[in-house]
């Protein structure tokens, strides 16, 4: 049962004996006669379908929506497990946004010569217009999505920190309804905590973080789409019908009177918190692209002089930069003066001269990234990569080594999928969702675990044929 | 409610009408045609392709006037730009826009349909398929609008999705029935004869009202009773009066919700008061057509109106 060479399964030991977390899933599991099994397995994607649970996928046909695969087994996480988990997330979270101020502010960090310059300087993410602007309730990243890896009993590591925009809790959210509806029984025999007042909890952490301008009474909270069109408008709409929110797009949205105000059967009303999911490139066309139709001329004003808040607060996306990531250790130290509860995976800047050498030679064993890329695009594997492959990335490596960082290919934990054929063992990773509010930090227990389905593979991306699976965290 | 999505639920009533009436008319033209020789049949698809106005596109497409051009032509053809499976896509995408102002029993009953229909009609449509087809059709927009009245808030979003229903149906009985008068009766002397008879029994057919209008009428088809049932019978459910009262109490509604009356209520009490008390002696005295006509700008009028109204575009 195990993937073997040395990986961990988080179901089986090495012996094949089930772990005490699956231990009650797989006395029920056995319980169920297999044909049961294959057709509840068969309704899954029926249900996601007729939801309308879909994604478009970039570069096809316009028209294409397609469903993230779902497995129905569940990815399992024990209280004790989550105890030490929330701790480190609430940790780097904290640091996150320290960070965050800090760099638009006096770059502390940067005059204790723990982070170098450059770093800010080439970072595509970095917004000029955001120094000495403090966002309302000093808060950057209202919604924050930490990508954890596992490699053995009680190694976690953050593999990427996403406080731009991060994508996936409807799926976290859908797949729990999915569950429940077909297998409710399960859910009396495994006491599994609660992931639904997620969206309660988005709308009071957003409704905690008016503007100045907030004319009291009830904040209005709107979620600002690219449209139908866009690859994750289905979360968009999900979060918006769940938090009671409006939903809408720059064609609705203008300001005036010094504030945003969406254009409704009444007349103009105004926005006090835009939960935006579109990148900070298209949100005022009067400052950023020029070009960009999804956005609001003059919003970046209206933000500045207090009329409305922006979550995530823009230029956020510094943060996600795979350069910055190396230097989280001192970040989390810097600001919170602990060391960090969850460790970075090790990374190689190739920036540096002896990092890029020490890569160039030993490119077969590396995962290499572009340090401003997502979503498994314009990566190297080296292990699975061909040698012309190999050699293509050597000569982009040599051509900007600033462009690049390389990690060791880790052990990634398995957790067995459902197959025609039984039980398999595929990698996983792990994102929960935290958000931030003047009131606190509030991580939801579960998460989104995504699965390579294909066996032996490392990248868990929906992009690249990645799927998903329920994540529980067990209840003590 | 945002006007964009005041207009995504108004179009997708539209199309969705729009859709269940275009399939009606092939149903009730492929009916007629069984029972025809070969060239009234193929008069008979003409005015199908008449009646919604495609002759140029089609023309331009197909060779000649077969059943199976024209419902493939209808129903999916690439170069009809307003094929049907065109029409359901858009109500798909407009309640994906409207996603939360909708209820997810209607998102569901539009999600399933509209899979069914995409499958449906991915490949050309064969004369033993074809009845199935039009009758899932017709089924989808019976369960949307079941799902919507057992599910949906009565808020100003309703209303606009009813207007949305009513200004659509009113236009295209509209239309048939004109299309029957004006264009399909070679000349005036065949008034009476059996190819007429036959000919208004398929506009009853096109709008499912031919048994129901036999039981009221005791048989008796005669183009002055069809036109008393089609325009003035306000217990008909797709007759003109029978929209036009429910487009103003749906029109009332909204102005009662924003407490202002707009230039649509305006157009409504002037066409109201143009046929209210009017009897079908009168209008055919005044000509059919030029009452149809009429009508039908009307209706386009307060359609555009609602749109301002409301903030529709920016």
């Amino acid at each position: 049962m195990s993937a073997g060479n040395g990986t961990f399964d988080e179901m089986f030991d090495g012996d094949g004996q089930t772990r005490p977390a699956y231990a009650e899933y797989c006395r029920w599991f056995a319980e169920q006669p297999g044909e049961f099994l294959k057709r509840k397995n068969r309704e899954a994607d029926d249900t996601f379908r007729r939801t309308g649970i879909t994604f478009n996928v970039y570069g096809e046909n316009e028209a294409e929506e397609r469903l993230i695969p779902f497995d129905m087994v569940p990815r399992i996480i024990t209280a004790s497990e989550w105890r030490r988990l929330s701790r480190g997330i609430e940790q780097r979270v904290r640091a996150l946004n320290s960070f965050l101020y800090d760099l638009y502010h006096r770059q502390e960090i940067v005059r204790a010569g723990r982070l170098p310059e450059r770093l800010l300087q080439s970072n595509d993410a970095w917004l000029a217009n955001m120094v000495g602007f403090t966002p309302p309730g000093g808060i950057y990243t209202h919604i924050v999505g930490i990508d954890l890896v596992r490699t053995g009993p009680d190694e976690f590591f953050v593999l990427e920190d996403n406080a731009r925009t991060p994508s996936g809790v409807s799926y976290m959210l859908e797949n729990r309804e999915t569950m429940m509806a077909m297998f409710p029984d399960l859910f009396s025999r495994v006491a599994v905590e609660s992931v639904s007042n997620y969206p309660r909890r988005l709308a009071r952490s957003l409704a905690a973080c008016v503007p100045p301008a907030f004319a009291g009474g009830k904040p209005t909270v709107a979620v600002l789409t690219p449209g139908i069109y866009n690859s994750a408008y289905f979360e968009h709409a999900f979060l918006a019908d769940q938090m009671g929110a409006e939903l809408v797009e720059g064609s609705d949205l203008r300001v005036v009177g010094g504030r945003v105000q969406m254009r409704t059967t009444r007349g103009y009303k105004p926005i006090d918190v835009l939960y935006r999911r579109v990148d900070d490139d298209f949100l005022d066309p009067l400052t950023f692209n020029p070009e960009s139709a999804l956005g609001v001329p003059g919003i970046m004003d209206v933000y500045r002089a207090g009329g409305i808040t922006i979550a995530n607060a823009p230029g956020t996306g510094v943060a996600d930069d795979k350069a910055i990531y190396s230097f989280m250790p001192e970040i989390v130290e810097f600001y919170t003066g602990e060391k960090p509860l969850l460790p970075n995976v090790q990374t190689w800047r190739c920036a540096d001269a002896d990092s890029l050498a020490y890569v160039l030679d030993n490119l077969a064993e590396l995962v290499v990234k572009e340090v401003h890329g997502s979503g498994g695009y314009g990566m190297l594997i080296g292990p699975t990569a061909s040698k012309r492959e190999i050699a293509a990335f050597r000569d982009k490596l040599k051509a900007r080594p600033e462009n690049y960082i390389a990690q060791p290919t880790l052990a990634l934990s398995t957790c067995p999928i459902y197959t025609r054929a039984g039980l398999a063992p595929r990698h996983v990773d792990l994102r929960p969702f935290v958000l931030v509010s003047p009131e606190g930090i509030d991580i939801t227990p579960g998460g989104l675990t995504r699965v390579a389905l294909k066996k032996g593979s490392l990248v868990v991306n929906s992009s690249q044929g990645g799927g998903t699976k329920d994540t529980w965290v067990l209840k003590d | 409610m945002l006007g964009r999505t005041a207009n995504g639920l108004f179009w997708m009533f539209r199309y969705l009408e729009r859709a269940e009436n275009t399939a009606r008319l092939l149903d009730a033209a492929l009916r007629m045609a069984l029972t025809r020789d070969l060239v009234t049949a193929e008069a008979e698809w003409r005015s199908v392709i008449a009646t919604l106005g495609l002759q140029a596109p089609y023309e331009a497409a197909n060779e000649g006037y077969d059943g199976a051009s024209v419902w493939n032509f209808v129903l999916r053809g690439p170069s009809n730009p307003g094929n049907v499976r065109a029409m359901f896509g858009a109500v798909r995408s407009n309640a994906r826009m409207a996603r939360i102002n909708i209820s997810s029993d209607v998102w569901e009953a539009v999600n399933d349909n509209w899979m069914k229909l995409d499958k449906l009609l991915a490949r050309p449509v064969g004369q033993t398929a074809v009845g199935e087809v039009l009758g899932a059709i017709r089924r989808a927009g019976t369960q949307v609008h079941g799902a919507f009245d057992g599910s949906m808030l009565r808020d100003e979003g309703y209303h606009f999705s009813r207007a949305g229903t009513f200004i659509e149906r009113a236009d295209s009985t509209a239309r048939i029935l004109d299309m029957k008068y004006f264009l399909l009766l070679p000349s005036l002397s065949y008034v009476g004869s059996s190819l007429d008879t036959g000919q208004w029994e398929q506009v009853l057919r096109s709008v499912a009202g031919a048994r129901v209008y036999s039981w009221l009428n005791a048989g008796q088809i005669e183009a002055r009773g069809i036109v008393d049932f089609l325009v003035l019978d306000d217990r008909f459910p797709r007759s003109l009066a029978f929209c036009r009262n429910a487009l103003r109490d749906n029109l009332s509604a909204l102005a009662r919700m924003h407490a202002r009356e707009g230039r649509c209520n305006a157009l409504m009490h002037e066409a109201d008061a143009r046929i209210n008390h009017l009897t079908v002696d009168q209008i055919f005295d005044q000509g059919l057509h030029e009452f149809l006509v009429d009508f039908l700008s009307r209706n386009a009028a307060i359609s555009q109106a609602i749109a301002e109204d409301y903030r529709f575009h920016a």
